[in-house]
């Protein structure tokens, strides 16, 4: 799928979605810091592309599986805003009932298998989907992303394995964001990531993961082939992450891991930004872009009043769930 | 003695044991900027080398520890949160725990695994178990729970002094709490309880997390006439059961307090093993408090109802001990 199979109608779209998770992104980390949430958060602001330019090309049918850092996957599967929102306030109403909160946020009626707390351990999950779409004789697909820092578990050893035998429809995104935790990608993992892909015999790829358009044609490209038959794909998305891993982590660490000034220059080519351009370049008008951030501001803005005023779960319901 | 925070007590503890053993190597993830607090500094004093920085690869960094201790070090193996341990768990269950065993006694296995265990933060299920009791039923690693700074500076010498796999569980969140922490070679043999409250009518066991609210149990309980003995095992193995029974032997009552899963928890071997040893010095029941058979849920709401605190170890012990229960059982 190339790039230029993206219409300037269908990149606008692109470009709202992502500026939706940014502002549910940027208010959570305001609320964070106002003390507003029960527990800590790890934003995906800088690496919107990636979930969006993704999820353009699947169903409810097809499956994602997450990371902690799952918001912005939810928000690009999923229209659900204010049950996100309200998930990570803790409440009731939340799309876990506020069992799970931000790292396990989860809409299965859209196909979101959920965030996870475990690095890695989507990595299995959606090789579980794809075998499950498989053997259904669907033509549905799992996608899993995880980071660069989740690439070092054996499990992704045996899950390009196990898939490139079996060519399961699974799409294997790796979110290369420049820092496993608070060290360097570098100073902990070996080689490229994508030719891991290469001795299993399946396709493995580089992309910019802050062009939402080349994230969408590698994406495209890999999800076709799986719902064909065609087998798996491993694509490392090269991205950044703009904000801390987790929101307020200066307060714990004694010292820092990059500099303010690296963090800057990163900013020149946010993905926001990148879309931005090209918004203009395929002469979107101006204001056709501001009527859709608007849209989006006041969605999410209603988001946050909702889930500030939903009320808690009842203490019973702790006991609810464990077996079906 | 001076008063410190739990995290700079194992951070004393860990450093002195390097200074003294040049074998003792640390690994784990992030340990050089050490978000937990308690690897701060070691990387500056005592290099890359033996202060190692890994990927997040917790199978092969339990499994490591096993090879590396087996062939002349002593490892420091960092696994963050407890539930890591999980990722972690084959080579710990399946080597860590047996090599030695296996081997006829062939090998040592010096290694120090450490992780912070328990919830109270909203943090949710899969940052918040409590894995003490599935450790202990693997019969071959020791367990120590630290509940004062001072503790764990004792514990963790003792530790990194052991041929043996050592699991060091911290209570997480709980790294900021300060305490009187001794001077110098402070060393406390493992296995080894202490009685952090005196008491008569009833003997309070609490594991690790669970000590800070029984001790404001047990004042809550002395404004209302009821002395409470209370017993901080500190290790869960091996279990010191003289320092309870010799407690009991006073008190006739016994409430356990343990942040794990009710069923099969340390709170359970511990009533069931006073249950064979003491059943003569029981004048009631036993009552275990723990959490219920469920995950640890994120809403703090969730949470405060799944997880003990002091309330619940009062109406325990009010159950047994109070003026109804006394009359009730004896
Ligand atoms: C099995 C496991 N080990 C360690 C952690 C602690 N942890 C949470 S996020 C994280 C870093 C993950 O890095 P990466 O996969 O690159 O994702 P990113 O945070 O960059 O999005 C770590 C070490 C965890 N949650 N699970």
């Amino acid at each position: 799928m190339s790039v230029q199979e993206l219409t300037s109608g269908k990149l606008l779209e692109l470009y709202g979605r992502m500026f939706r998770i940014r502002t549910v992104e940027e208010r959570l980390a305001q609320v964070q810091a106002a003390g507003e949430l029960p527990g800590p958060v790890h934003l995906y602001i800088g690496q919107e592309a990636v979930a969006v330019g993704v999820c353009a090309h699947l169903s409810d049918q097809d499956w994602i599986c997450s990371t902690h850092r799952g918001h912005g996957h939810f928000l690009a599967k999923s229209d659900e805003i204010r049950k996100l929102v309200a998930e990570v306030y803790g409440r009731a109403s939340g799309v876990c009932g506020g069992k799970g909160g931000s790292m396990h946020v989860a809409d299965v009626s859209k196909g979101i298998l959920g965030a996870n707390g475990i690095v890695g351990g989507g990595i299995a999950l959606a090789t579980g989907a794809a075998l499950s779409a498989q053997t259904r004789g669907t033509r549905n697909v799992a996608v899993v992303f995880f980071g660069d820092g989740a690439a070092n578990q054996g499990v992704l050893l045996e899950s390009l394995n196990v898939a490139a035998l079996w060519k399961l429809p699974l799409v294997l995104v790796c979110e290369n964001n420049g820092f496993s935790e608070f060290s360097p990608t570098a100073t902990v993992t070996a080689g490229e990531i994508w030719k891991r892909a290469t001795p299993f015999g399946i396709p493995g790829e580089p992309v910019d993961g802050n062009d939402v358009r080349e994230v969408w044609s590698a994406a495209g490209e890999a999800i076709e082939r799986a719902r064909g038959g065609g087998g798996a794909t491993l694509l490392e998305m090269r991205t950044y992450r703009l904000r801390g891993h987790v929101e307020a982590e200066k307060s714990f660490l004694a010292k820092s891991y990059r500099s303010d000034e690296e963090v800057e220059r990163r900013r020149e080519r946010e993905p926001l930004r990148v879309a931005l351009a090209a918004l203009r370049g395929a002469r979107i008008a101006p204001d056709a872009i501001a009527a859709a951030e608007d849209k989006e501001r006041a969605a999410v803005q209603a988001a946050f009043e909702y889930a500030a005023a939903a009320p808690w779960p009842q203490p019973e319901a702790a006991f609810q769930h464990m077996f079906a | 003695m001076a008063k410190k925070r739990m995290v700079q007590a194992i951070n004393e503890a860990i450093a002195e044991e390097m200074e003294r053993d040049p074998s003792i190597i640390v690994m784990g993830e992030d340990v050089h900027i050490s978000p937990v607090g308690d690897t701060r500094g070691l990387i500056e004093r005592f290099g890359a080398a033996r202060v190692r920085n890994t990927p997040i690869s917790e199978s092969v960094m339990s499994g490591m520890a096993v090879g590396a201790a087996a062939t002349g070090l002593r490892v420091i193996c960092h696994l963050f949160y407890g539930n890591f341990i999980y990722t972690g768990f084959d080579a710990i269950a399946n080597q860590a725990a047996k090599l030695r065993y296996m081997l006829g006694g062939q090998v040592k296995l010096p290694i120090l695994y450490m992780a912070m265990i328990g919830g109270g933060r909203s943090v949710a299920a899969q940052h918040s178990d409590s894995m003490h009791p599935l450790l202990m039923n693997l019969g071959g690693v020791k367990i120590v729970m630290p509940a004062a700074p001072g503790d764990a500076k004792g514990l963790v010498k003792a530790a990194l002094r052991d041929d043996n796999p050592v699991f060091l569980l911290q209570a997480a969140g709980r790294g900021g709490e300060a305490g009187e922490v001794p001077d110098g070679d402070y060393v406390i043999p493992l296995g080894k309880a202490e009685e952090k409250r005196a008491g008569d009518d009833v003997t309070v066991v609490a594991l690790g997390s669970m000590v800070k609210p029984a001790l404001k149990a047990c004042d809550e309980l002395a404004k209302q006439g009821i002395s409470a003995s209370l017993i901080d095992p500190r290790t869960v193995v091996p279990m010191d059961y003289d320092a309870i029974l010799g407690s009991l032997r006073r008190t006739g009552r016994l409430v356990v307090v343990d942040e794990a899963r009710k069923s099969c928890s340390v709170a359970s071997e511990i009533a069931a093993t006073v249950a064979e040893r003491g059943f003569h010095l029981l004048k009631a029941p036993i009552r275990r408090v723990a959490v219920e058979d469920v995950a640890i849920p994120y809403s703090p709401v969730l949470e405060k109802a799944v997880i003990p605190g002091h309330q619940r170890i009062v109406g325990a012990v009010l159950e047994i001990a109070g003026s109804e229960g006394a009359r009730r059982h004896g």
